[in-house]
Parts: structure tokens; C-alpha cells; sequence
């Protein structure tokens, strides 16, 4: 924001570039009203210099807008009064604001950008631009000081928030002590629900990378999660639970459900096999794919299932001392599939054993 | 090549708000209707081509960070579909060209998957 610029400053690291760049936005969207001093002092021409003396110390200002008749005629600053003093000395100061204001007034529209002020206040090194509104009547008065402060504030908005939440995620895990520190996401995932489908994968993947997860890791978690969230959807008769268990060093995610179960693992995990309806299919379900990007994207996996199978019962016949023997369906009890990801040393969440603190943003 | 390129060269229209598409450079391109596939296949930052049109493609493309899903054959996704994408910050693009004519385009137009 400097008028001269230093060729040293001018000099951007990569790292400050995102910063630099979101100041620049701002001095695009602030406009001039928003961080402006809208309580101006103003002054009228025939006011003595003496009056701006006083005012000026007891308001601690160094500069007011001179107003005649509603209109901005000048402006009066600090530099106008050592003027006044040198030539006349402490005592007198009897000379008016009109003899010594600046009468050419640079000024903005309080709807301009303070990229506007910004433009002006280098062009012309003047210290305060006087901000008016349609009417061209002041509405108030903008300073450098104004302009940092606005940016300041706004950057703090923009950025508090999320930074102090993605700080304490990101160090969870080095903050909070304990022989086995873990963290459990869980989700009810619904039947049929495909409107849902994928809520439960994104948040869990939006989860992992506040903590500070590698983007790769968080990829990895999520279509795993979004392959069981469908197989949840599809299959389960009364949906079911996804549990999460986030530790420093792996990530274990678990599904289970009481729907059918699966009659055959074996055919299941099989490339191209799909058990799903035309009217899921027709949805882009369906592949066969699902388990095998499972396989893929984990390093260990286990799925366990109980699925329907028939139950020899021996019963007696009306009470008669003759026995039958019946096959009676036992349905299934469900499937439980569990999938491991090992993050590697770089990538733990427990980062206290590293020096670098830095790699959490993502 | 960028996003802005394919969807002048192949007059694609935006359903989602608008970005600074003429900064988004798209890895590579993959086509096809089943999720799974696209789960496996699709890189990072890809283009989608696809005549899926329900709220499933916009939960798949996030999960993978693609560039831009195209649909094809003139599928209309739904207003829900489209606030899910806005809320995700995915980007949905529409034609009447079936995705056959679209690939070939985006071939010829140097989109090959390195």
C-alpha cells in the first residue's frame, strides 16, 4: 500500500502470494462506506485557525473537510496549521480555515472500491480523501490508517473462523494426551436413500482433510466409504451404520448391517458380479465394481456375512409320537465389512515427532 | 487446454455458476455410466463425460476432485442436483451430442490421459 514502492518488498514468496492476493480481492470489494470514518468533524471557513488548533488536539485528528453551505469547499490538515503557526505566531492564529485550507479537494464516491482510494491516495500523496455521496455531499472521510483496518478486519473475518478450526483438528491429536487417543465419525445410512447417497463419504473425506490428512489418504478413505455407503443403500433391507475410527497412525472404517447378507463372498468379490435390480443399474449402479474398488484403495479388508440358509428343524407331527424333519428358511443377519488404510510416518496425524508443523494445511 | 476452451470448442452449456474456467486446466478425460467405474478409473482433476444426470455424479465428482462433469445426450439434472453441485463446487455441463461425439472432440482436441 506504500506510495514508494521498496524494490525489496515488491519481491513475493510463494507463500505470501495467496495472502497478497486476497488483499488485492479486497481492495476490490470493500467499498470506500464500509471502512470509511463516517462521524467527520467538519469546519466552516470563516472558523479561526485557532479553533482547529484546539480541535484538532482534543480530537487527536489531523485534518477536517470545510463545508460552506452544504458543500465541500476544502479540506484543512495539519500541515495547513504549522502553516498558519509559522506565520503568525502562537498567540494570534486569528487568520480562517479559508486563507490556509487546500481548496482543490481529491475526493471518492463512498460506493467506489478502495482499490479507487487506494489509486489516489499514490497518485497524489495527499493524507485523507474526502468521500461523498451521489449528491456529491460529504458523507465522510477515508485515510490510509481507514484502509488498513478495513483490510485487516475483513482478512480476520475471512480467515479466523476457519483457521482456528482447522488448527485445533489439525492438532488433536498432539494436543489431547492419552495411552490411545482415536476418534469415531458414525453415520446412519438409510435404504434406499439415494438422494443421501455420498453424504456420509464427502463429510467423512472433508473430516480427514481438517484433521490434516494427505489428500491421497482422503481420496483413498472416501470412495471406500462411498462404495460401502452404496452397498448400504442398495442391499441393506433396513440401511445401516458406518463407523470411522481415526487414529494417529491408520484409519479403520467399518459398515455393518442386518439386511440379507451375501450368499457368496467369493462370487461377490468378483469383478463384474452385481446382485442390484435393472431400476439400480439404470442408476449407474450396479458395475460389480463396488467391492473391488474397496480392495483397491485399502490395505487390509475383511467382510463377514451371514446370508440366508435353510434350517433343518425335527418337529413332531400333531402331537403324534411321529417325527418330521423341515427345511425353514432362516434369513439372513447381516454383513460387516471392515477396511483398514496405514498411513505412512509422513503422513500420521500425530505430527508432535515432526519439526515442521506446516503440512496440515491442505 | 482449458476448461473454457472445451466448453467454447464444444459449446457446452453451464448449469452451475460460473468460475474462472479459463484457470482450470483438466487432467485427462473418462467416460462412462457406472459409478463404480468412474470411482476406479476417473483421475484427479478429470473431465466426466456421462448421460448420468441424477445427484449421485455430483457426490462421485467431489469424492474425486474431477474438473467438470459434461452430460450428454441432452439429460437435464434437476434443481437439487444442480444447488448439490453449486454447494460442492463442481461443475455441470450440458449437450445434446451424445458422449461418443464428445470424447472424440476432446481427443482431437489433445485431452489424452497421461
Amino acid at each position: 500500500m506504500g506510495t514508494s514502492p521498496d524494490p525489496a518488498e515488491q519481491l513475493t514468496t510463494d507463500s505470501g502470494a495467496s495472502f497478497i492476493t486476497r488483499v488485492e480481492e479486497l481492495a476490490y470489494e470493500l467499498k470506500v462506506a464500509q471502512v470509511m470514518t463516517r462521524d467527520v468533524q467538519t469546519l466552516s471557513p470563516d472558523v479561526q485557525m485557532k479553533t482547529v488548533l484546539e480541535l484538532f488536539r482534543e480530537r487527536r485528528i489531523s485534518g477536517a473537510p470545510v463545508i460552506d453551505n452544504d458543500k465541500l469547499v476544502g479540506v484543512i490538515s495539519i500541515e495547513d496549521l504549522i502553516k498558519a503557526l509559522r506565520d503568525s505566531g502562537r498567540s494570534e492564529l486569528k487568520a480562517t480555515v479559508g486563507e490556509y485550507m487546500t481548496s482543490s479537494v481529491i475526493s471518492v464516491h463512498a460506493f467506489d472500491s478502495i482499490v479507487e482510494a487506494l489509486k489516489l491516495f499514490s497518485k497524489t500523496r495527499v493524507g485523507r480523501l474526502a468521500v461523498v455521496n451521489k449528491k456529491n455531499e460529504i458523507s465522510g472521510i477515508i485515510t490510509k490508517g481507514d484502509i488498513t483496518r478495513g483490510l485487516l478486519d475483513a482478512l480476520q473475518h475471512d480467515y479466523q473462523e476457519e483457521e482456528v478450526r482447522r488448527y485445533r483438528a489439525s492438532h488433536l491429536f498432539e494436543d489431547i494426551i492419552s495411552d490411545r487417543t482415536s476418534l469415531i465419525l458414525r453415520y446412519t445410512i438409510k435404504p434406499g436413500d439415494f438422494t443421501h447417497g455420498g453424504v456420509a463419504s464427502s463429510n467423512i473425506k472433508r473430516a480427514l482433510l481438517r484433521l490434516g490428512a494427505d489428500s491421497q489418504v482422503a481420496r483413498r478413505c472416501g470412495i471406500a466409504i462411498y462404495e460401502s455407503e452404496m452397498n448400504l443403500i442398495i442391499h441393506a433391507t433396513n440401511g445401516g451404520q458406518i463407523r470411522v475410527e481415526i487414529e494417529p497412525h491408520h484409519i479403520l472404517m467399518e459398515t455393518i448391517d442386518d439386511g440379507p447378507g451375501i450368499e457368496d463372498i467369493e462370487l461377490a468379490m468378483q469383478p463384474g458380479y452385481s446382485t442390484a435390480t435393472d431400476e439400480i443399474r439404470e442408476l449407474g449402479f450396479g458395475a460389480g465394481m463396488g467391492l473391488q474398488n474397496i480392495k483397491r484403495f485399502v490395505d487390509e479388508m475383511q467382510l463377514e456375512s451371514i446370508p440366508a440358509r435353510p434350517r433343518m428343524v425335527m418337529k413332531p407331527i400333531d402331537g403324534r409320537k411321529e417325527w418330521e424333519l423341515t427345511r425353514e428358511p432362516t434369513p439372513g443377519q447381516g454383513t460387516r465389512l471392515t477396511m483398514k488404510i496405514n498411513l505412512a510416518p509422513k503422513d500420521n496425524f500425530d505430527k508432535s515427532h515432526l519439526n515442521n508443523r506446516g503440512d496440515g494445511k491442505q | 487446454m482449458t476448461l473454457q476452451e472445451i466448453i467454447n470448442k464444444l459449446n457446452l452449456t453451464l448449469l452451475t455458476e460460473e468460475k474462472e474456467f479459463d484457470q482450470i486446466v483438466p487432467s485427462s478425460g473418462y467416460t462412462s455410466d457406472l459409478l463404480s467405474c468412474v470411482m476406479a478409473g476417473a483421475q484427479h482433476k478429470a473431465v466426466w463425460i456421462t448421460l448420468q444426470a441424477h445427484g449421485n455424479i455430483v457426490a462421485v465428482a467431489a469424492l474425486l476432485d474431477l474438473s467438470a462433469i459434461i452430460i450428454t445426450e441432452g439429460a437435464q439434472p434437476e434443481e437439487a442436483v444442480i444447488a448439490k453441485a453449486n454447494d460442492e463446487q463442481i461443475t455441470l455441463l450440458v449437450t445434446d451430442q451424445p458422449s461418443y461425439e464428445i470424447v472424440g472432440q476432446l481427443w482431437e482436441m489433445g485431452l489424452k490421459n497421461s
